[in-house]
C-alpha cells in the first residue's frame, strides 16, 4: 500500500509540470499570463499604485480620469514597443515615474488636471513601451491584452482604495508614508540602471 | 481572435446554442457588442432602442453575406481596429447624433456579421447558429445599453468610461502583437 502511494505521489510530482505547461498554451493560459505580467515587475507595480494614490490626492475628477487615460496611453506605448520603434530612456523614465509620483503623493501636491494627465501620460508611455518589448507570443493575443490591461487597471484601483485612507488623519499620514516609500523605491530602481 | 475562436463552437445542444456560445467565447465579438452597447447607452434611452433594432439586423445581414463572400480571416485586423475605435469613443464619452450612431451600429453589425458568416460553418440565412449569435447579442446589447442609459451616478459613468479605455487599450496591444507576428 505504501509503495503504491509512493508510486502515485511520484507520478503526480512528475506529471505536474506537464499539466502546468499545458495551462500556459491555451486561451486560459493567455488570460493568466496577461493577468500576471503587470505584477511581475516591482517598478511597474509601485508606479501603477502611485497613479491611483495620486488620483486620490487630486480628488475628483482626476481620481477617475487618470485611470481612464493611463491604459490607453500605456497601450499606445505598448504598440510602439511591439512594432520595434525606438523610445530612448525607457528604464530611466520608469524609475523616475516612481520617484515623481511617489513624491507628489508624499507631498500631497495638487496640479491642474491637464498637467496631471500629461505627466501620467508620459509615464504611461514609458511603462507601456517596456511592457510592449517584453510581451510574450501568447496563444491568444486579445485575451492576453485584455487581462494585461485589466490587471493594470486593478493596480490603479488598489492605489485609489489605499487613497481612501486619507479620510482619517492617521490614514492621511500613512498614504504620505506610502508615497515616500514609493519615491525611495524609484531612487533605488534608478541606481540599479 | 485566433482560428480557435473564429470557428463555430459545438455545445452538443444544437445550432442555436452553438451560436450563443460562439458569441460568448469570441472576445472580439463580445468586446464590440459591449463597447457599442455602452456607447449607445451613453447617448440615452433612444440610443439603446436604436441599437437594439439596427445591430441584430445588420449582423444577420452581414452573416448571410459572409456565407456568400467567404472572406475567411481577412477581416481580423479591421475588426480589432473597429472595436478599438469604439472603445475610444466610450472612453471619451463621445456625444453623437442618433443617425451617426445608427450608421456606426449598422456598419459594426455588417462587419462582424461578415466575419461570422465567413468563418463559421453556417447553413443558409435561416441557420440556427446565426440566429443564436444574433439572439445572444440582442440580449447582451439590451441589458448593457439599458443599464448604461439609466445610470446617472458619476462613479458609474466614469467606470463605464474606464471599461471603454480597457477595450481600446486591449485592442491596441492586440494589434501590436499581431503586427509583430
Amino acid at each position: 500500500m505504501t509503495r503504491r502511494m509512493a508510486l502515485l505521489l511520484g507520478l503526480m510530482i512528475t506529471l505536474a509540470p506537464a499539466a502546468r505547461a499545458h495551462l500556459e498554451s491555451g486561451g486560459a493560459g493567455s488570460l493568466l499570463s496577461g493577468l500576471l505580467h503587470p505584477v511581475t515587475g516591482l517598478d511597474h507595480v509601485v508606479a501603477m499604485v502611485a497613479v491611483g494614490l495620486w488620483g486620490a490626492v487630486l480628488a475628483a475628477p482626476a481620481i477617475w480620469l487618470l485611470p481612464v487615460a493611463f491604459p490607453m496611453v500605456m497601450a499606445l506605448g505598448g504598440l510602439i514597443g511591439l512594432l520595434g520603434l525606438p523610445l530612448p530612456g525607457v528604464e530611466v523614465g520608469i524609475a523616475i515615474s516612481g520617484m515623481v509620483l511617489g513624491l507628489l503623493v508624499a507631498l500631497e501636491r495638487r496640479v491642474p488636471l491637464g498637467v496631471a494627465l500629461a505627466l501620467v501620460g508620459v509615464f504611461a508611455l514609458f511603462h507601456g513601451y517596456a511592457h510592449g518589448r517584453e510581451l510574450p507570443d501568447g496563444a491568444n493575443a486579445l485575451l492576453f491584452s485584455l487581462a494585461f490591461v485589466a490587471a493594470t487597471g486593478l493596480l490603479h484601483l488598489v492605489g485609489i482604495l489605499l487613497g481612501e485612507l486619507r479620510r482619517w488623519p492617521v490614514g492621511r499620514r500613512l498614504v504620505q508614508l506610502i508615497g515616500a516609500a514609493i519615491t525611495i523605491s524609484g531612487v533605488w530602481f534608478l541606481l540599479q540602471i | 481572435m485566433s482560428p480557435l475562436f473564429a470557428h463555430l463552437m459545438e455545445t452538443g445542444f444544437g445550432g442555436f446554442y452553438d451560436g450563443i456560445a460562439h458569441l460568448l467565447i469570441t472576445p472580439a465579438d463580445l468586446l464590440l457588442v459591449l463597447g457599442l452597447s455602452l456607447l449607445s447607452g451613453q447617448q440615452g434611452q433612444a440610443g439603446g432602442r436604436m441599437l437594439l433594432l439596427v445591430l441584430p439586423l445588420s449582423w444577420w445581414l452581414g452573416g448571410c453575406l459572409g456565407q456568400v463572400l467567404a472572406l475567411g480571416d481577412s477581416l481580423e485586423t479591421i475588426s480589432i481596429l473597429w472595436f478599438t475605435a469604439i472603445g475610444c469613443l466610450v472612453a471619451l464619452q463621445w456625444r453623437m447624433q442618433p443617425r451617426w450612431l445608427a450608421v456606426l451600429s449598422a456598419l459594426s453589425g455588417l462587419l462582424f456579421g461578415l466575419g461570422n458568416g465567413s468563418t463559421m460553418a453556417l447553413e443558409g440565412p435561416l441557420s440556427l447558429d446565426l440566429l443564436g449569435v444574433v439572439s445572444a447579442l440582442s440580449v447582451l446589447a439590451a441589458l448593457v445599453s439599458a443599464q448604461t442609459s439609466v445610470s446617472h451616478r458619476e462613479w458609474v459613468r466614469i467606470s463605464l468610461r474606464v471599461v471603454g479605455s480597457w477595450i481600446a487599450a486591449a485592442g491596441l496591444l492586440t494589434l501590436g502583437l499581431q503586427f509583430r507576428g
